[in-house]
């Protein structure tokens, strides 16, 4: 089983803080793996937050292909952060020869277009880029999108911390938010794909569990959209679905809860709004997760969410001091950031409830 | 006695069953001849030897008596089916039926050039894929299992047009999406229907015994099971009431009883569960129906309104030469005249053909095909020629779960529901058959022999009885004498319905609870392996060894 966890905080805090919130729940995880994804970004990226931030682990050759790549797309390159790696001997990391964090501008053609095309464009190239890499097997390309930045790497995450050197709080790396989880994959081989958080065209998702209609969610979501690809963990399907709920279906954000974990019939029946739910559940049951699941989501517009399936079989907890606020599957982590909090006030969500984390931390609880 | 002369004659030994009488038990009581509906055995006289005694001290004797006797007629029209009413009724243990290996039955029966007609079920295929697949990925430390006992389960299925998200005709107001146009009926309902056998092939009393186990399932235990009519119409105090909700109502290639149904319209106080087009049936496919005159009892006429003569259904409906055709003709009207409120599906045999069928059901551009039900070549049926029977259909588990990866091809499974039925529930284990098929993509199954085994027909796969086009089914289930009528008792085989479906539901939750699963679990073929590697391949699903 995994531990996932979120970090959301008014001012921009280094992902040291995701570790600490997430090793006090080893117990939890097999120290396999570790990745996040870290959304409005200050340190080196603070004054890129509007361009496209390319986030890569590959081979030498890889670089020169994607570089290639780029440069025949009209995708200029507009700043670029290495990481000073810590090669220390006796680290347990499966390290890829390079990763790239680098920012480009939009090619020359879309730069007055929409919001709408460019978003298509830079799904399109991370597609491409993906499936690029993956001929050769020379990298993986984990996120095209402004202001975003993903890390994953396979091997005990105290060491990547140190190769990383995410411990040492530089402020190169710094961001308001940050979706964390500590683990591979346990279904699948151990590739950096499948460990969370997945990201697509802004949003991003960890889970905590299992998805047991996984086969029935990736048979629906292939055919439902180009983006809807890899599938290396059964929860990438919750992405998928947060994706389509809101970004496709263009659905409030409340209704995703509606989708994967549908009320019981007999409680549709009893509801003002139950044409719509039932037509909901009908139409959209090939997405419904019969868990057991947490999820934590992160939105273009910087809301944290958390829900979990409707058997509750996964825990999560939130809690806060009004400068920072985190989610976590244990409430050892949050003693461990945030430990002036007064826990009276944490948050442990029930089987029918959505919360929502604003960018201005107001913590927003709505019943199903 | 020149033998020459008796070599073709038709003898016990070249029937199916033999009756085992021992005259030394007998008391001549009759019972057994009144009981057989087959006139197989009659009273008799035999001369025979007998060892008697008349003194005061023993003085026995060697004599011939004339004595009566049970004996079975060697006559191919009143061969003995096994049914085993005589065993029933003998209080003596005197009489029995037993199965005759040396039957030469099919070289005789089609004495007169006529083939061999008879009711049942196929009779030659004994294989079955769904005993060969088993519930393989059972939830262990990762994804719990749930607890059958205490855990909601959501046991539904739908039945309607289902529309695809983009085509939910939703508007969003003030953060709430409000339903802004008119969406195709979708009920939801248990995911097994009692399928479509008419008034007519079923005595009133076991049709009645159906109708009420319905009835009560819905009312007492919230089991929200639909029955389907079959063709031929239905009483009109029925479509006047409001069980009316509980029923699908068929119309088939004879329009049996539409007359009727359209005069009751008018007067109908709730809207029915919903139609169902009768295409084809799995038992005889490209047959239609065939009501044997014999059968075709006052109250028959008076429902289907017709005369006493043989009630044959033409094998396609005349005018309809394509699935377009069907879309637009025969669901558009069907739509139409309930006004677009009821759930309008369409039932074929499985066949070579039946994805196409289905491929094209999915792009019908009006979405009003609420249902596809697919019959397998297991089903039963009331009559049918033998052949038809034995030697044409299809299994039908690959015919769905192929209907099923062809909709998901497309993204559009679940939009039209996948109804799977012909020979499930064979082996007594309703349940885990439904299971199966809904993991392999059906949102449900239809049930029909099993309910009148439930109601207790002793017919079988082997050839026992299947006398149901005979209009003397022994268990009263299947005629319209009304003497065998009587003998079927209505509460007790609707109780049996009732009490199987009970069992059935805490099945299903037993099978769900292991996979995690709290509602159905609809093409979840991950769950499914078998150790057969063909099956394996063809239904991918997971070869296990
Ligand atoms: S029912 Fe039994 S006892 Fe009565 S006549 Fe038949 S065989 Fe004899
Ligand atoms: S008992 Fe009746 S219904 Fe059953 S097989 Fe015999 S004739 Fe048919």
């Amino acid at each position: 089983m995994c531990r996932i966890g979120a970090i959301k905080s008014k001012v921009a805090f280094h992902p040291s803080q995701a570790l600490r919130l997430m090793l006090p729940q080893q117990e939890g995880h097999d120290n396999s793996g570790f990745a996040m994804v870290m959304q409005d970004l200050d340190g080196v990226f603070g004054q890129y937050k509007d361009k496209p931030l390319l986030s890569l682990a590959c081979t030498q050759k890889g670089a020169q292909m994607v570089e290639n790549y780029m440069e025949a797309h009209n995708f200029t390159r507009v700043y670029e952060w290495v990481p000073k790696l810590n090669r220390k001997p006796g680290l347990d990391i499966k390290a890829m020869p390079h990763y790239i964090f680098r920012c480009y501008d939009y090619p020359e053609q879309v730069q007055g277009a929409s919001q709408a095309a460019k978003e298509e464009l830079l799904l399109d190239t991370r597609l491409a880029l993906r499936a690029l890499l993956e001929k050769e097997d020379q990298g993986y390309a984990f996120s095209l999108w402004p202001d975003v930045l993903t890390l994953k790497e396979i091997g005990d995450p105290r060491d990547i911390a140190v190769y990383f050197r995410l411990w040492d709080d530089s402020g190169e790396l710094m961001a308001k938010n940050v979706v964390v989880q500590c683990r591979q994959n346990t279904n699948y081989d151990i590739v950096r794909y499948a460990a969370h958080p997945f990201f697509i065209q802004g949003y991003t998702l960890c889970a905590n569990g299992e998805n047991t209609f996984y086969t029935k969610n990736k048979e629906y979501q292939k055919s439902l959209h180009r983006g809807y690809i890899g599938f290396e963990s059964d929860s990438q399907n919750f992405l998928y679905t947060l994706h389509y709920v809101l970004h496709q279906l263009k659905w409030p954000i409340k209704y995703y809860k509606h989708v994967i974990t549908p009320l019981p019939f007999e409680e549709i029946e009893k509801r003002p709004d139950k044409a719509e739910l039932k037509l909901i559940r009908q139409s959209l049951g090939h997405l419904e997760i019969n868990g057991p699941n947490t999820i934590i989501g992160m939105l273009p517009d910087n809301c944290l969410i958390t829900c979990c399936d409707s058997k509750k079989l996964r825990p999560v907890v939130i809690g806060g001091d009004g400068t920072t606020i985190a989610i976590s599957s244990e409430v050892c982590g949050l003693n461990v950031v945030i430990p002036d909090r007064d826990p009276a006030n944490d948050v442990y969500p029930d089987e029918r409830e959505v919360v929502v984390i604003t960018p201005e931390l107001e913590v927003q609880r709505w019943k199903q | 006695m020149e033998t020459v002369t008796k070599t073709q004659d038709v003898t016990f030994n070249d029937l199916p069953w033999k009756i085992e009488y021992s005259p030394e038990r007998c008391t001549m009581c009759g019972s057994c001849v009144a009981a057989c509906t087959f006139k197989a055995i009659e009273p008799g006289v035999e001369r025979r030897s007998v060892t008697i005694s008349t003194a005061h001290v023993p003085e026995p004797t060697q004599t011939h008596r004339a004595i009566p006797v049970i004996k079975q007629k060697n006559s191919v029209a009143n061969f003995c089916r096994g049914c085993g009413m005589c065993e029933k009724v003998c209080p003596n243990r005197a009489i029995r039926p037993v199965r005759n290996d040396d039957s030469r039955l099919n070289m005789l029966a089609r004495g007169g050039g006529n083939p061999i007609k008879r009711g049942g079920r196929n009779n030659l295929l004994k294989e079955r894929t769904l005993d060969k697949i088993v519930v393989g990925r059972i939830s262990q430390m990762t994804d719990p299992s749930l607890d059958s006992e205490r855990h909601t389960f959501d046991i539904l299925a739908p039945f309607g047009r289902v529309l695809l998200p983009g085509e939910l005709p939703f508007s969003i107001d003030d953060g709430e999406l409000k339903l802004s146009d008119w969406t195709p009926p979708v009920r939801w309902i248990y995911p097994v229907i009692f399928s479509d056998m008419s008034v007519g092939a079923l005595s009133t009393r076991a049709w009645e015994a159906v109708c009420l186990a319905t009835a009560y399932l819905n009312e007492k235990y919230d089991m929200p099971v639909r029955m389907s009519s079959g063709e031929g119409g239905m009483p009109v105090q029925l479509m006047k009431s409001e069980y009316l909700k509980y029923m699908i109502i068929q119309i088939a290639s004879g329009h049996f009883g539409w007359n009727r149904i359209i005069k009751a319209m008018p007067h109908m106080k709730v809207d029915p569960a919903g139609i169902l087009i009768k295409i084809g049936q799995g038992a005889k496919p490209g047959d239609g129906g065939l009501l044997p005159a014999a059968k075709v009892a006052e109250h028959i006429q008076a429902i289907r309104g017709v005369p006493k003569a043989d009630l044959l259904s033409p094998p396609n409906h005349q005018g309809l030469y394509s699935i377009e055709e069907s879309v637009q003709k025969m669901h558009m009207s069907l739509n139409a005249a309930f006004k677009f409120r009821v759930p309008v599906a369409i039932k074929c045999a499985a066949s070579a053909t039946s994805v196409s069928v289905y491929n094209n059901l999915l792009r019908d551009p009006y979405k009003i095909c609420g249902g596809f039900f697919l019959d397998g070549i297991q089903g039963g049926t009331g009559a049918a020629n033998e052949v038809s029977l034995d030697h044409t259909g299809h299994p039908v588990v690959s015919k769905v779960r192929e209907c099923y990866l062809a909709a998901v091809k497309q993204g559009r499974q679940g939009q039209i529901p996948l109804w799977g039925g012909g020979g499930l529930g064979l082996t007594g284990n309703a349940a885990a058959d439904a299971f199966k098929m809904i993991c392999l993509g059906a949102n449900g199954v239809f049930l029909g022999k099993l309910l009148i085994q439930l109601c207790g027909c002793i017919g079988n796969e082997e050839g026992r009885c299947n006398a149901c086009n005979t209009g003397l089914c022994p268990t009263g289930i299947c005629t319209q004498d009304p003497r065998l009528v009587r003998r079927l008792d209505v509460d007790k085989a609707a109780q049996n319905i009732v009490d199987y479906m009970l069992a059935l539901d805490g099945e299903l939750r037993k099978m769900m609870a292991p996979i995690g699963n709290s509602s159905l679990p609809v093409g979840r073929s991950d769950a499914l392996v078998t150790t057969d590697k063909a099956i394996a391949d063809k239904l991918a699903i997971q070869y296990s060894c």
